[in-house]
């Protein structure tokens, strides 16, 4: 049996028949790559062929959740207790922040209402939880398991409890895909907590790092700032946490400072993410056709205070939060 | 006939197991030690049973695997092609090598397709990937030897082609 030898697998010499078939199919490998680095035609595939695509995930996801089931299972009654223990004080903890905070936060909206502006602090989040499937590597990517019917739809905000995560950029009927904050293709525009500067946050190649790639010489920061979103750009809502500035430098043309920032949310460690569901008020440049605002009536009064609270910096890149795949002009300067 | 359809399935649920595998993830520090199983699977098959086993097959398979992983669309299928191009090829000569020196063999392929994949990724214009990166055929071609003798082992005892 192991003997049998056929005419199409010559000991030394292939034949020509082969190679050609090789070429060809190389040749349409290539086509196919030129044609997705171009277009995207994977995501529109993958959406056409999610009916098959989907279970495989989910099956592809079940050793994953497996461990931390069994993590759970075979926990010992003393860790769990202690974790109990924690989590309780964690929430006293919070809830005695919080009863401090409401009476702020009623001040915060007396004088928000006085001011005529649309701002609100509530939340209105749906739970996720995080298939953990590899996607290729070095690929900063997350994928979701809920989809397009669990409303979810793409320009969706993704945070955990310590920051943003990323947003949602494809959809799928019951997964969606995440693109992290850390994505080369990815910017945030952000404000500094401490001194209120704003600038965009852009993903880098190389590691879980946020690089700020053109402060002003003359600005104020350091590391150990904070990084808040700042709800420029009509993407992300403002006021959540993003990074914490690691190290500022001359930038290699020396005109601009160089910060690095690493995300405050656990990027590779959520397994529950939270979507936010409003989008942000639209302060700063005006999105066009945007859905989100005040209602008709109420439209002209809040437009000089929106529009005064944005500076009239035409200088300032316009953060484009959009990935690049959506946009086919690149973000990185 | 009962046999064929079995050795079939049997065929088809490697691959698939393959790819799977490749979608599962492992904890974050053994991540670059991930093989690529798919590449490992398609040449025991190539070697094993070259009539089922030709370009088209493992255009199709590496198709698959661009549709899961989503990186870039035909990409995988362009490195399973060459790889399996280049194992049918020396078919007649890998198969009666010792297991060392297949494995010897094994580990060049799976090399040559990281150069293909880090070409592909340069042409995309991604920066070079860390040094960790070169460490996945290695563990591939280590574990290789056993790969082959358990896939062997478990078709004598399915009695299946």
């Amino acid at each position: 049996m192991a003997l049998a030898r056929e005419e199409s697998s010559p000991l030394f010499a292939g034949t020509v028949a082969g190679t050609l078939r090789l070429i060809l199919y190389l040749a349409l490998a290539m086509v196919l790559m030129v044609l997705d680095h171009r277009n995207g035609w994977i995501w529109r595939l993958r959406y056409a062929t999610s009916v098959v695509v989907e279970p495989i995930y989910h099956l592809a996801g079940l050793p994953a959740a497996g461990m931390r089931t069994l993590s759970v299972a075979f926990a010992d009654r003393k860790r769990l207790t202690e974790q109990n223990q924690r989590l309780r004080e964690d929430l006293l903890l919070a809830n005695a922040k919080l009863n401090r905070m409401a009476a702020v936060a009623e001040q915060n909206q007396r004088l928000k209402e006085l001011l005529d502006t649309q701002h609100s602090l509530e939340l209105n989040v749906q739970l996720a939880r995080v298939i953990d499937v590899d996607l290729g590597a070095y690929r900063h990517r997350m994928l979701l398991n809920v989809g397009a019917r669990d409303g979810v739809k793409a320009g969706q905000v993704v945070i955990d409890a310590h920051g943003v995560m990323g947003q949602v950029v494809e959809v799928m009927p019951r997964t969606s895909l995440v693109m992290l904050v850390t994505d080369p293709d990815h910017a945030i525009p952000v404000v500094i907590e401490r001194t209120g500067l704003r600038t965009v946050a852009y993903g880098v190649h190389e590691g879980d790092q946020l690089s700020l790639p053109n402060i002003s010489m003359a600005a104020d920061v350091h590391a150990g700032d904070k990084l808040l979103t700042s709800g420029l750009g009509g993407r992300f809502p403002p006021g959540f946490p993003v990074g914490e500035i690691t190290s500022v430098e001359q930038s290699p043309s020396g005109m601009f400072l160089e910060g690095r920032a690493r995300p405050t949310a656990d990027l590779d460690r959520s397994e529950d993410v939270l979507l936010l569901h409003d989008l942000a008020e639209p302060v700063g440049p005006p999105e066009p056709g945007a859905t989100a605002g005040p209602p008709s009536d109420l439209a002209p009064a809040p437009a000089p205070a929106a529009s005064s609270a944005t500076p009239p910096r035409a200088a300032d890149p316009k953060p484009v939060a959009a990935p690049a795949a959506a946009s086919s002009t690149p973000v990185q300067p | 006939m009962n046999k064929q359809r079995i050795s079939l399935l049997w065929f088809v649920g490697t691959l698939v197991f393959a790819l799977l595998s490749m979608l599962v993830p492992l904890p974050a520090p053994l991540q670059p030690f991930k093989p690529y199983w798919p590449a490992l699977f398609l040449l025991y098959w190539s070697l094993e049973s070259s009539d089922r086993v030709n370009l088209g097959t493992a255009f199709i398979i590496g198709l698959c695997a661009d549709l899961l992983d989503g990186v870039l669309l035909g990409e995988q299928a362009m490195r399973l092609c060459a790889l399996v191009f280049i194992a049918l090829r020396f078919r007649s000569r890998l198969r009666f090598f010792p297991m060392w020196q297949q494995t010897l063999a094994v580990l060049a392929l799976l090399v040559n397709d990281r150069i293909l994949l880090l070409i592909v990724r340069t042409f995309a214009g991604e920066s070079l990937p860390p040094a960790s990166w070169w460490i996945s055929p290695f563990v591939g071609a280590a574990l290789w030897p056993f790969l082959f003798l358990l896939m062997d082992d478990l078709r004598m005892r399915l009695r299946i082609q």
